[in-house]
């Protein structure tokens, strides 16, 4: 297997971009990821894309050639892939893209992920949002995408103790970084008041507790390790990557406050990188809900589990913590266009690996690593990357 | 908006909670499975329809204020996962109390309600929901 490495990456503005079609932003994420990797169309040999549901957010499925087409990758005939998992879509694809790389069926890939979400209505959009979850056992029956985090909330206060404030303060924690993120769709600091009085979603997670429904997309370029210099001068290596799957509906998991998916994922990433929870300075992680950051935290293993939300309140994930969680402001400040998702979290680890984080630049960040879920936890995927 | 096939073909286990058991090794499964999660091939041949209980415990619950357009007449409403006794796990509605009665632990019975209904002249959907066991006077 070849070692692989990151020479460039791009991203839009995440929020709501009135004035941007879904090809707009794509392209605008792919180019910029490509005019950082100083390549052109010519050297790229595939093209994968994230993307959770275009076919109902803008009516537009075979997404993968018409990104492929309008980034100008039609005349050679580029091959190009839609990845699909999700929450998980942009995480997965970028598996797909180190994988063809590390293989070494091909050398130059770009990978990137796109959702626009604000061509329907938010009620619409509720109804796609929740289709990551079980229809015929979950969504029919009444459970909508937040009632089955605030389950799992409600069962992990119970079984740990972790309280209404912790949550909380996930919250307020992931606001402070994106009001450090000009890329950030929040930018403004909240405070634990503002969660707690912020309208009931379903209990005990209130407005403030989700991420917010975004247009965004962000892409990266991939190359062989012993080729990168060529490319850039800070080349930023993949060295883990893991993705498991779980039972679909979230009743059928063996425990609903421990994300299994997450736990194989990182087992398999952190073997692959022969590191330790110890040696990452930096993690994104999937919060779509703040309950969702305390999960990812326990089972990545760098805290005990029922332990996440004593450490958060403590201080330990932000920047000055033991380990920076969420800097880019996670998908609670910075914005969680779905299919987008796991491939920002990308773009972050490496702009803060290269030390271009500005002021929420963790101090002398060599490792990072990537945590992207889908659905409720039936698929996650967990990336660890060093600076090379 | 679906056929009414995708529907009518759930009703078995919607209406009459026909889920199976794994001969192999004894566990009960809500949906039915074509195969066992735990015994894999050996399951093979071994998988029995069975009609759960529908009593069990409430396992985690939740009062939902903002829901899909199909249910918003119906909020807030409790959504449970509840604890089935032969095992299984299942998500659904507890009605007919208060979120402020329920606690996990809480025991709970099934009762066939219409789940909702598309539109003024489309299909109705039922289903199960669940209701606390009220205990009994000393």
């Amino acid at each position: 297997m070849r070692r692989v490495a990151v020479i460039g990456v791009g991203d839009t503005e995440f929020g709501e971009l009135w004035d941007s079609s879904f090809r707009d932003i794509g392209i605008k994420a792919g180019l910029s990821a490509v005019a950082d990797a100083n390549i052109s169309a010519d050297n790229i040999d595939a093209l994968f894309v994230g993307n959770m549901s275009a076919g109902r957010f803008i009516e537009q499925e075979h997404i993968a050639a018409l990104i492929g087409d309008y980034a100008g990758l039609a005349r050679d005939n580029i091959p190009s892939t839609r990845i699909e998992a999700a929450g998980a879509s942009g995480g997965l694809a970028l598996r797909q893209g180190f994988i063809a790389v590390a293989s070494g069926l091909h050398d130059i890939v770009v990978v990137g992920g796109a959702e626009k979400m604000t061509d329907v209505s938010d009620e619409e959009s509720a109804v796609i949002q929740s289709s990551a979850a079980d229809q015929e056992w979950e969504t029919v029956l009444g459970a909508t995408f937040p009632a089955l985090h605030a389950l799992i909330a409600k069962r992990h206060m119970h079984e740990y103790g972790t309280t209404r404030e912790q949550l909380a303060d996930v919250a307020v924690k992931n606001h402070r970084h994106g009001s450090l993120n000009p890329k950030a769709q929040f930018q403004r600091e909240i405070t634990r008041e503002t969660v707690m009085s912020s309208p009931m979603v379903s209990s005990p997670l209130r407005m403030f507790d989700c991420a917010p429904s975004s247009d965004g997309a962000a892409a990266v370029v991939l190359c062989p390790l012993e080729q990168a210099k060529k490319y850039t001068e800070v080349p930023v290596e993949i060295v883990g990557s893991g993705q498991a799957s779980d039972y679909l509906a979230l009743h059928h998991r063996k425990d609903i406050c421990t994300m299994e998916a997450t736990k194989a994922a990182a087992k398999r990433a952190f073997a692959m990188a022969s590191l330790a929870q110890k040696d990452v300075d930096l993690a994104e992680v999937h919060d779509n809900f703040t309950i969702s950051e305390i999960l990812a935290v326990e089972d990545l293993g760098f805290f005990k589990k029922g332990e996440g939300g004593k450490a958060t309140e403590a201080g330990l994930t932000g920047l000055e913590g033991e380990i920076a969680v969420n800097t880019s402001g996670g998908l609670k400040a910075r914005g969680d266009p779905i299919g987008a998702t796991g491939l920002a979290q990308v773009v972050e680890i490496v702009t803060q690996l290269r030390g271009k984080a500005g002021k929420r630049q963790v101090k002398d960040a060599q490792v990072g690593l990537t945590h992207n879920v889908g659905g409720t936890g039936a698929t996650a995927v967990v990336h660890i990357f060093r600076r090379a | 908006m679906a056929t009414a096939p995708r529907f009518w073909r759930e009703n078995p286990s919607r209406y009459n909670l026909v889920g199976i058991r794994c001969n192999s090794c004894g566990r009960y499964f809500f949906p039915r499975r074509a195969i066992c999660p735990i015994c894999h091939r050996k399951s093979v041949g071994k998988i029995e329809e069975v009609k759960l209980k529908g009593t069990g415990k409430i396992f985690s619950f939740t009062e939902v204020h903002d829901t899909l357009e199909e249910l918003v007449l119906q909020k807030p409403y409790v959504v449970a996962m509840v604890e089935f006794d032969e095992g299984p796990k299942v998500t659904g509605q507890v009605i007919d109390c208060e979120a402020s009665e329920l606690q996990i632990g809480t025991p709970v019975r099934v009762t066939m309600r219409k789940l909702s209904e598309e539109g003024p002249s489309g299909i109705i959907h039922y289903g199960y929901k669940f209701v606390p066991v009220k205990e009994k006077a000393p």
